[in-house]
């Protein structure tokens, strides 16, 4: 039941408007436009991203979305990728000499952003 | 003198680029500037019927870069305004029969005698965009407040500055006010956050323009019209004059300023 408020001015408080939803997609949008990555490469990337992953987790790779997001007020564009997985792979870890950057395998995070920028 | 060159793009075609610089060209005119506008439409010729010169054209672009006519041979004069010009596009060519470097070479003669040369770009971004690109000293870009012209006027900004041309500066056209009071269409606010680039004016949509257009006299002449009031205005910005932005047009107007008071946007 809308408000009074909302009946007479039709702007639900809560749902966006269609004109706040055609924002959103733009800058969406246009964040890939304009950084023009072809999509082969895009599609490496997002390999390489799940090869070192799925190092310390098991992911499902159809679930996976990596995607490209709009600053937020003025901050960089985010490269934000959602990788559900199923279960820590305990052992074994890959060797110190090769990868020796590389945090413990329990702390692998799921995403790539920080959870509060989402 | 020297003329300014100033063109007019859009990158998506029907957002209202012709119809935009004929206004901007009759409303120079109108303030007394010399003003010539070159169709850089190649094949599909529309400022001449727009402007109501259509059953006057003798020369076109074409013919004058090939060196068939002089300039001023393909320039028709306005009745109403004697220092208002036009270099219309040839019908059956295509883009091809000019090149970037000889648009730089006709605005540079046209620079001496006049003090706008306005061109109409084609849509698209391949050759008649750059041939329009090429002599352009200002740029506006034409969009409307809907996700298809807004999103081809951000690749064409991004081209612009990949020229290191520009700021481009942009038109709004067809506001409807009410729906954006309604959060139904994009304000200008949301659509020049979203380009990055500076307002020059903010065209109402307005059933007079179509009849101006069916008429051939831009609507810039009628002084009751909402959308000839706001191309005035931009013809006044464009001559370098601060003329402020009425609130209804940036805003959505006092109830939506109230309505986001009260948390609804």
């Amino acid at each position: 039941m809308p408000s009074l408020w909302e009946r007479l001015f039709g702007r639900p408080a809560e749902r966006e408007s269609s004109a706040q939803a055609a924002k959103r997609r733009l800058q969406f949008v246009l964040v890939h436009d304009r950084i023009n990555l072809p999509p082969d490469i895009m599609a490496a990337m997002k390999q390489e991203i799940l090869d070192v992953i799925s190092k310390y987790v098991q992911v499902s790779e159809d679930a996976i979305d990596i995607a490209l997001h709009p600053s937020e007020g003025g901050s960089l564009n985010r490269l934000v990728a959602e990788v559900p997985f199923t279960k820590s792979i305990v052992a074994p870890p890959p060797p110190l000499d090769e990868d020796s950057d590389l945090e413990a395998p329990a702390q692998a995070p799921e995403e790539v952003d920080p959870p509060e920028a989402r | 003198m020297a003329g300014k060159v100033v063109t007019v793009t859009s990158g998506k075609g029907g957002v209202g680029k012709t119809t935009s610089t004929a206004n901007l060209g009759m409303g120079l005119a109108r303030l007394g500037k010399k003003v010539v506008m070159i169709d850089a439409d190649i094949g599909l010729r529309n400022l001449d019927i727009v402007m109501g010169l259509e059953n006057r054209i003798v020369y076109d672009l074409v013919d004058v870069v090939e060196g068939r006519a002089k300039v001023k041979q393909a320039m028709i004069r306005h009745k109403q305004f004697p220092d208002l010009y036009l270099i219309p596009a040839a019908q059956t060519r295509d883009k091809s029969a000019v090149s970037p470097s000889d648009m730089v070479q006709l605005c540079n003669e046209l620079r001496r005698e006049f003090d706008f040369i306005l061109i109409d770009s084609p849509a698209g971004i391949e050759r008649g965009f750059r041939n329009a690109m090429a002599p352009a000293d200002d740029i506006l870009i034409v969009t409307n407040p809907e996700v298809s012209a807004v999103r081809d006027a951000d690749r064409v900004i991004g081209l612009i500055e990949a020229e290191n041309k520009g700021p481009a500066r942009l038109i709004l056209n067809r506001v409807k006010i009410e729906l954006v009071r309604k959060g139904e269409m994009m304000s200008a606010d949301d659509v020049t956050d979203i380009l990055g680039i500076k307002l020059i004016g903010i065209v109402p949509d307005d059933e007079g323009v179509v009849s101006a257009s069916n008429s051939g006299e831009p609507v810039v002449l009628s002084d009751k019209s909402r959308s000839g009031q706001a191309y005035r205005d931009i013809v006044r910005r464009l001559t370098g004059e601060d003329v402020p932005f009425a609130p209804l047009e940036q805003s959505g107007g006092l109830l939506a300023k109230i309505g986001r008071l009260f948390g609804g946007r």
